[in-house]
């Protein structure tokens, strides 16, 4: 693993886990405590979206707006007109999934100051089953001018994606997962938006990973004898095309893994800018045209093949496609 | 500004409407002709504004949330001083800053964009709410339509401003009955409309939209309403002003012909 990434010490023998949305509940506390116009809005889900870390410190700040998410972004959108930076936390399927058009006109095409939180991303929700798994966020989001789109790849990126984005102007998503996932990285671990993190070296096959599953993709790595770079993509949009392509002209081969349909996600945005810019073989891993289902993470994540067995089988594949 | 300058505004306006929307080729007539008084009434009486400042901290909002008619809005604007005159004439053009629905980054003084009905009064809401935590003076005006009043987000935003004690914010619904598909009670009933939002905690009153005097005393009495949002049903005539516009939905989204804005501008500077 990379020196200057600082990753934490543990992550590969005893990890120590955290959900990403404490993180965001984290941010959230320093970003309030930072700039006084931060608030904070949430559609009944204050605990599960750990919005109630604000609501505590600071109530006066936060404001519940029941379950109306369509309300919740255009009034975000209100707020932030008025001089306000707004986050909005909801589940992501219903926050960007049942508000979009709000979000496009009232945030987007206005480019406001407001922050679009959509906790429970992915499979990874586990028993609440498909209704409450998104999987689609990534891609609305995406297509979104003037959205940026971010995907903490664990508790303390969460923490810092949350602070990063209160002092940026304008749309953000950041995208969520309710299980406890590893802690990856370190206070010390670099973190810019826009900027991919490379995790570890190497010159056979480029791994890019967005979210939790980078942990998947540092133990495939780890457990390989091939010489295998890891990156974090936690910027979606916009993409850091240059890092993507410095990795790829050294290894000649991707894997991209995510938990969100292949079609318009993040590995969607990877192959887009590498067949515009430097073809070479690329293999997907992520769900495929397919909803989710009720059961426990990790049986999930097996069944929808999005483990580190799974990125192995793929870096093989996609070594012979070289 | 008397009451009998400010129907002469309202008039004016109007005939703007018409020579834009002939111009234009395209966009709505009927909304537009209907709202003038209550345009000419805000821009000329009621807003706390400055069109040399539009962006000024300490002016009024007037969220436009039925943002189709616009043209409205732009007349009132231009006539008030936010930009020349003659650019009305570009309005729906490739390159104008009068988008076919108003966009707030393309036209200082747009409060926000809109068009997409069922949206405005939750920015109206959420921007009154910022003046109530910042303890400011600003007040917010919302103007919908009432074919937006079937859009649940509405009444999200609706029960909202209730909960929050809104009396920094009124809503202006533009009771004219019809919308695209026909008259509002056979597309989906709304009334008794004024007994909803009572029975949903707001302060209701109910005018006669083309009465100046009304429109400007309805807003003064809005001011001390406490701890209560209102809501004015001004009763409109879609396409007042021109007898051949005047109550038929057939002209909610279409523009007069060269002869037909003749016509209008005919009758509407007899009045």
């Amino acid at each position: 693993m990379r020196k200057e990434a600082y990753l934490h010490s543990k992550v590969l023998s005893k990890p120590e886990m955290v959900p990403t949305r404490n993180g965001y509940g984290e941010g959230l506390l320093e970003a309030g405590k930072k700039d006084k116009d931060v608030v904070v809005l949430c559609a009944d889900l204050s605990e599960s979206t750990r919005s109630n870390y604000f609501q505590e410190k600071f109530p006066e700040r936060f404001v519940e707006v029941g379950v109306a998410e369509q309300n919740m972004a255009s009034l975000a959108s209100g707020m932030a007109l008025a001089g306000k930076t707004v986050f909005i936390s909801s589940y992501a399927v219903f926050s960007p999934g049942r508000n979009n058009e709000q979000i496009r006109t009232t945030i987007a095409i206005n480019d406001v100051n407001v922050k679009i939180v959509g906790a429970h991303a992915g499979v990874s929700v586990g028993p609440d089953g498909a209704t409450h798994q998104a999987l689609e966020d990534i891609a609305l989001m995406r297509v979104m001018p003037n959205m940026k789109v971010l995907y903490p790849c664990d508790a303390e990126e969460a923490r810092k994606t949350t602070v990063a984005a209160a002092s940026i102007k304008g749309p953000v998503y950041i995208r969520l997962a309710r299980a406890e996932t590893p802690v990856i990285t370190t206070k010390k671990t670099p973190f810019r938006i826009g900027r991919a993190e490379v995790f570890a070296e190497g010159k056979d096959v480029t791994i890019i990973a967005s979210g939790p599953l980078v942990y998947e993709a540092l133990k495939a790595a780890n457990g390989m004898s091939n010489s295998i770079e890891v990156i974090n993509l936690h910027t979606i949009k916009p993409l850091d095309e240059k890092t993507i392509l410095r990795s790829v002209k050294k290894t000649g081969c991707v894997v991209t893994i995510e938990e969100h349909q292949k079609a318009g996600g993040m590995g969607s945005a990877v192959a887009e800018m590498l067949a515009q810019n430097y073809p070479v073989a690329v293999e997907m891993i992520g769900v495929s045209d397919r909803f989710g289902e009720s059961g426990n993470p990790e049986e999930l994540l097996q069944a929808f093949k999005l483990t580190a067995k799974d990125i192995t089988k793929a870096v093989q594949r996609v070594i012979k496609r070289k | 500004m008397t009451i009998l300058e400010l129907e002469k505004k309202a008039n004016t306006i109007r005939q703007q409407v018409i020579i834009m929307l002939q111009k234009a080729g395209s966009g709505h007539s009927a909304g537009p002709l209907g709202m003038a008084d209550v345009f000419a009434a805000l821009y000329f009486s009621i807003l706390k504004h400055n069109p040399k400042k539009p962006e000024w901290a300490e002016r009024d909002r007037l969220i436009l949330s039925n943002g189709h008619i616009c043209p409205v809005r732009y007349a009132a604007m231009a006539e008030a001083g936010y930009f020349p005159k003659k650019e009305l004439a570009t309005l729906r053009q490739f390159g104008s800053r009068l988008q076919g629905h108003p966009e707030r980054l393309k036209l200082p003084g747009i409060e926000t964009t809109s068009g997409p009905l069922g949206s405005g009064l939750s920015q109206a809401a959420g921007m009154a709410l910022v003046g109530k935590m910042d303890k400011k003076s600003w007040r917010v005006y919302c103007v919908m339509s009432d074919g937006e009043q079937n859009a649940g987000q509405t009444w999200e935003a609706v029960l909202f401003a209730a909960k929050n004690k809104l009396d920094n914010l009124v809503a202006i619904i533009d009771r004219n009955n019809i919308q695209i598909d026909g008259y509002t009670e056979d597309v989906m009933p709304l009334n008794p409309l004024g007994e909803k939002y009572e029975a949903f905690n707001w302060n209701v009153l109910e005018i006669d939209g083309h009465n100046i005097e009304e429109i400007i005393d309805a807003c003064s009495h809005a001011k001390a309403v406490q701890k209560q949002p209102t809501l004015i049903i001004a009763n409109t005539i879609a396409g007042k002003g021109v007898s051949f516009m005047e109550n038929k939905y057939e002209w909610h989204g279409k523009p007069p012909n060269k002869e037909e804005a003749k016509q209008a501008l005919k009758e509407l500077k007899a009045q």
